[in-house]
């Protein structure tokens, strides 16, 4: 099965790891992740007021990208997939937003949101399967107690995400049983790390962090997973060290015996 | 020209989306709000402040810029008033003025040596949302 994939800037820099274990897995599944050429950055955040076209326009050339090539848009971090997900969704549902877009970009054929944008763990699980992903894994993950934090981007608005249950959510969970290890469920996992407000304020962050970090810690996780890279420098950042926080798949890395399988584990 | 309160009230309803006269004052918004403390107006305070006219405060205010954009308010709202657009669209008004911005590029350096293992998307965020 052959996908457009978007790293994203992040992606390329400080969470290479989130992006050389997702294309590898994915290789090892039989998926093949197909980088979108030119790519730009998406800007990191969606810009809410309705007026903002220009902030809107990389997202959209992406978008574009994905549907000239005929295939679905895959995303991994969270960030990507929010701004990516509800451009897409101005395109298809907002007139006024999709007429000055095009003006201004002049594609050859007019975008409308067309593209498909998927998210690595809807790949896994819609495309792939939880069940089948679990027969794929070699190495079971038996006896690890680990904590989903889903944080902010990939869940809300729900109306618009339409990624799961925006307050009791379990794709993570279902992800983390395929893998053979046990998922541990926490009220504050679908709660805000302080994203980057810790540019201004670090004490802020520190103390979203640290309830996120007690809570799971009281439920019994031994350590953390996200998709999300500004998720994982708050959450490494602001606690002491004693919680180890891993990307989504640096996980599924392992429990399908790659790390042992020769392949390199740094880039 | 120099527009008054209410009109400007009347674009940060047009470009939130908001529809700010159907909230019913539970305060749920603010109470789920993980930015709350940091805060000098609150969720449940800019949707009425907006529905009233009543935002020059709201503009002057430097710590709308503690909004997370985590949208807690807005997925929890009962009424589907999606307070973090009103918030957002106040922020917005205040960047697009001139010198509105309380973020410089000048500052980014400094962060980036003083931290090597801040992401790019936070950067990159802080830019759009700091400044315009």
């Amino acid at each position: 099965m052959n996908y457009s994939y978007y790293p994203g800037c992040t992606l390329k820099t400080k969470a290479q790891d989130l992006d050389f274990y997702g294309r590898e897995s994915a290789a090892a599944l039989g998926i093949t992740l197909e980088e979108l050429p030119e790519w730009q950055c998406c800007g990191a955040v969606y810009p809410i007021a309705r007026d903002e076209i220009a902030t809107k326009l990389s997202a959209i050339r992406a978008l574009m990208a994905a549907r000239d090539n005929g295939t679905p848009l895959v995303t991994l971090c969270s960030a990507c997939h929010h701004v990516l997900t509800r451009v897409n969704g101005d395109m298809q549902r907002n007139a006024d937003i999709r007429m000055k877009a095009n003006n201004y970009l002049k594609p050859a054929v007019p975008y409308a949101g067309e593209t498909r944008v998927i998210h690595y763990l809807q790949l896994l699980r819609d495309e792939i399967g939880f069940d089948n992903l679990k027969q794929a894994v070699k190495k079971p993950l038996k006896g690890r107690k680990i904590g989903a934090y889903y944080g902010c981007l990939l869940l809300r608005p729900s109306k618009e995400m339409q990624f799961d249950d925006p307050e009791n959510p379990h794709i993570i969970e279902d992800f983390i049983k395929a893998l053979g290890a046990e998922p541990v469920v926490y009220a504050m996992r679908n709660e805000c790390c302080g994203g980057y407000v810790t540019l201004k304020s670090e004490a802020q962050a520190k103390e979203n962090v640290d309830l996120i970090i007690k809570n799971a810690r009281a439920h019994g996780a031994e350590e953390l997973i996200t998709a999300c890279p500004l998720c994982m420098y708050n959450l490494r950042a602001h606690q002491d060290g004693s919680m180890p926080v891993r990307y989504i798949t640096e996980l599924l890395y392992e429990a399908l015996g790659l790390r042992e399988g020769g392949a390199a584990d740094e880039t | 020209m120099k527009l008054d309160e209410k009109e400007i009230a009347g674009i940060i309803k047009e470009i939130s989306g908001s529809d700010v006269k159907k909230c019913m004052k539970c305060g749920k918004c603010s109470a789920t709000c993980p930015a709350y403390g940091e805060m000098k107006f609150h969720p449940h305070q800019f949707v009425t402040m907006v529905a009233r006219g009543k935002i020059d405060e709201l503009l002057k205010d430097e710590t709308v810029t503690r909004c997370l954009s985590c949208f807690a308010c807005v997925e929890r709202c009962p009424r589907g008033v999606e307070p973090a657009n009103v918030v957002a669209a106040v922020r917005v008004l205040a960047e697009r003025e001139q010198g509105g911005s309380n973020f410089v590029p000048d500052e980014v350096p400094a962060l980036i040596i003083a931290d090597k293992e801040i992401p790019q998307q936070a950067l990159v965020s802080a830019f759009r949302r700091y400044r315009k």
